[in-house]
């Protein structure tokens, strides 16, 4: 593991940059972020296929939907929390209703548009996206997994969601095997407590369980790249391994990674749960990581609530 | 009691004549007006206002302007319809069936359990629809998606996208009347089923959109110059052949027309949006369509 530190959003223009050529039907929308989302650079490449619509995120996911029918593979940019919300009823009504390849790209996710504030800060587009039939939700942990889950996600058929975030955040696994959609990363195998990790949070998740073994306690650390469909048998085998399973997103702890988790345990393995997020609140603008640690994620955090978690009940 | 004389869906598709062709047309429409009259009392359910609204213009788009093979719904080159009031659905498939999509018997499982007719388009279990609408809103812009996928595929199929007024409320079409005049596709059209009634009510006391073509105008669009009868079917021709002509995009022509032609009690009339027929009022609406089909020449 290396300490280099990449924004997801370079990584993914890079990424559509270098795969231009190998996936000739791939067209890029955006919504007049391109600068922020880092398609702009792919625009600059490829003007044919470079779609600026504007500040209309409906509008946008529908075009997108439109060109799906013709056999184009569209990937729709925009900040997570307009594409999600402001084109809802175009991700239910056309892209999900009728199972067409379009890629979401859900840009600015999480706290990561950290100073913009609440209005921009997207803490539930996981929910919203994941209760949609046919919907892929992916959210990588670094730039190298978010630029194969791109990747990947233009060989599958149907929609997928991709979850980015802005800021620089470590990269994690350089040369490890490729992200795969479906498929949890186990990162520690242990047998007092599982803690499942998505996206951002995942190198706390990774530094939290080195403390918690110094202090004897092992850790089975799942990194749930996948929120759907999520890797069902993984999460079985470790719960019933540990019996106690600690969740951890940049995300409302309604409706996340946490709860669908506890969907699948609730009726496969049931464990003793607890959950690392977003309390039920709207958030607020301020340096990045001083906002991820005032929300609860952090590695203290996540050590403290796996310690409680620990302790049996009275 | 049913029509004296039939005309031959096939017939008509073949005539090269526009006249005769115009009037054969007419006359399908007026048939499956009856036929949607027939399927909306049995089943209960449906909406007759916006589907009898635009029987002329589906009947003309599938029966005269595009190029489409029912024997292979997903022939890449075909032209595209785009019908984003999904409400007219049971016109919609009474035309796709009788232009040879799937058989006429099937129009009996409209809306109803297991039926590949569902309420509003689907176009994963209909064959010849080409996208799934019923929330109003999507049709132009996925219209314009399909428009800009011909140029980039380089293909030369023409994409229509018929609106109605409850389309024309929603603040996305307006978004993709913006972003289809900096596009400008080639053969994008727009179609506006303009009958000015919605289901509350008369559009001008609901959401008033006049002046419609000025409005297109302004955003750039090519609008036809005259405002065609959508319930002539030589009038749609006619549209047709300007349409055909045009070299700039994107195109739009406004068409008059009654929610709920045909029936003098529906007409204009908002409450047959989508009420349910009765049986009174079903006899007294089949009656007048089968007249006024009777005295077509």
């Amino acid at each position: 593991m290396t300490t280099t530190n990449v924004a997801m959003r370079d990584a993914f223009g890079e990424a559509l940059l270098a795969l231009a050529s190998d996936f000739p039907k791939m067209v890029v929308f955006d919504a007049d972020v391109s600068a922020s989302t880092r398609t702009a650079a792919f625009g600059k490449q490829c003007p044919n296929r470079f779609f600026n619509i504007g500040v209309a995120e409906a509008n946008m996911v529908d075009i997108a939907a439109g060109m799906a029918t013709c056999g184009l593979r569209p990937v729709v940019s925009t900040f997570a929390l307009f594409l999600t919300l402001k084109g809802a009823d175009q991700l239910r009504n056309v892209v999900c209703y009728n199972n067409l390849p379009v890629i979401l790209a859900g840009n600015y996710a999480g706290l990561s548009d950290s100073y913009d504030g609440a209005s921009h800060q997207s803490i539930f587009d996981i929910a919203t996206v994941r209760v949609m039939p046919n919907m892929t939700v992916v959210v990588p942990a670094d730039g190298v997994e978010l630029s194969q889950a791109l990747t990947a996600a233009l060989r599958r058929d149907g929609p997928t969601y991709i979850r980015i975030c802005r800021n620089p955040t470590p990269v994690l696994f350089a040369g490890e095997s490729p992200l795969e959609i479906g498929k949890i990363r186990k990162l520690k195998n242990g047998n007092d407590l599982t803690i499942a990790v998505c996206g951002v949070p995942t190198s706390m998740a990774i530094e939290a369980a080195d403390r918690l073994a110094q202090r004897g306690v092992s850790v089975d650390l799942l990194e749930v790249s996948t929120i759907k469909p999520i890797d069902v048998e993984a999460l079985v085998v470790s719960a019933r391994k540990t019996g106690k399973v600690l969740t951890v997103e940049e995300h409302t702890v309604l409706g996340g990674l946490g709860g669908a988790i506890a969907e699948v345990l609730s009726q496969r393995a049931p464990a003793r749960m607890s959950m690392i997020g977003i309390e039920d609140k709207f958030t607020e603008s301020g340096a990045y990581d001083a906002l991820l640690r005032k929300y609860g994620i952090s590695v203290e955090h996540i050590e403290s609530k796996a310690m409680r978690l620990l302790t049996p009940e009275p | 009691m049913q029509a004296r004389t039939h005309c031959d869906p096939q017939v008509a598709l073949q005539e090269k004549d526009r006249k005769k062709k115009a009037a054969m047309l007419q006359r399908l429409a007026q048939e499956f007006r009856i036929t949607v009259l027939d399927i909306l009392h049995e089943k209960g359910t449906g909406h007759w206002g916006g589907a009898a609204s635009a029987a002329e213009l589906l009947v003309a788009l599938y029966f005269d302007a595009m190029n489409v093979r029912s024997e292979k719904p997903d022939w890449p080159d075909r032209d595209r319809l785009v019908v984003s009031k999904g409400h007219a659905s049971c016109m919609l498939y009474t035309v796709l069936a009788n232009r040879g999509y799937f058989p006429t018997e099937e129009l009996k499982t409209f809306r109803q359990i297991d039926s590949r007719l569902q309420g509003h388009p689907c176009m994963l279990t209909t064959p010849g629809v080409e996208m799934s609408t019923g929330a109003l809103g999507h049709g132009a812009s996925v219209a314009l998606g399909m428009a800009l996928a011909a140029r980039l595929l380089g293909k030369s199929y023409w994409t229509y996208v018929l609106l109605g007024d409850g389309d024309l409320n929603e603040g996305q079409t307006w978004e993709a009347i913006m972003a289809a005049a900096k596009f400008k596709p080639e053969r994008l059209v727009a179609l506006i089923d303009y009958n000015k009634v919605q289901l509350d009510g008369p559009s001008d006391q609901i959401m008033p959109m006049d002046p419609l073509p000025e409005k297109f105008r302004a955003f750039n669009w090519n609008v036809a110059p005259v405002v065609y009868d959508g319930h002539n079917v030589g009038a749609v021709l006619e549209s047709f052949d300007w349409i055909k002509n045009q070299r700039q995009w994107p195109v739009a022509v406004i068409y008059k027309t009654h929610k709920g032609r045909g029936v003098s009690f529906m007409e204009d009339n908002a409450y047959w949006h989508g009420a349910p027929i009765d049986d009174a009022s079903y006899a007294k609406a089949r009656k007048e369509l089968l007249q006024t089909l009777e005295a077509l020449p």
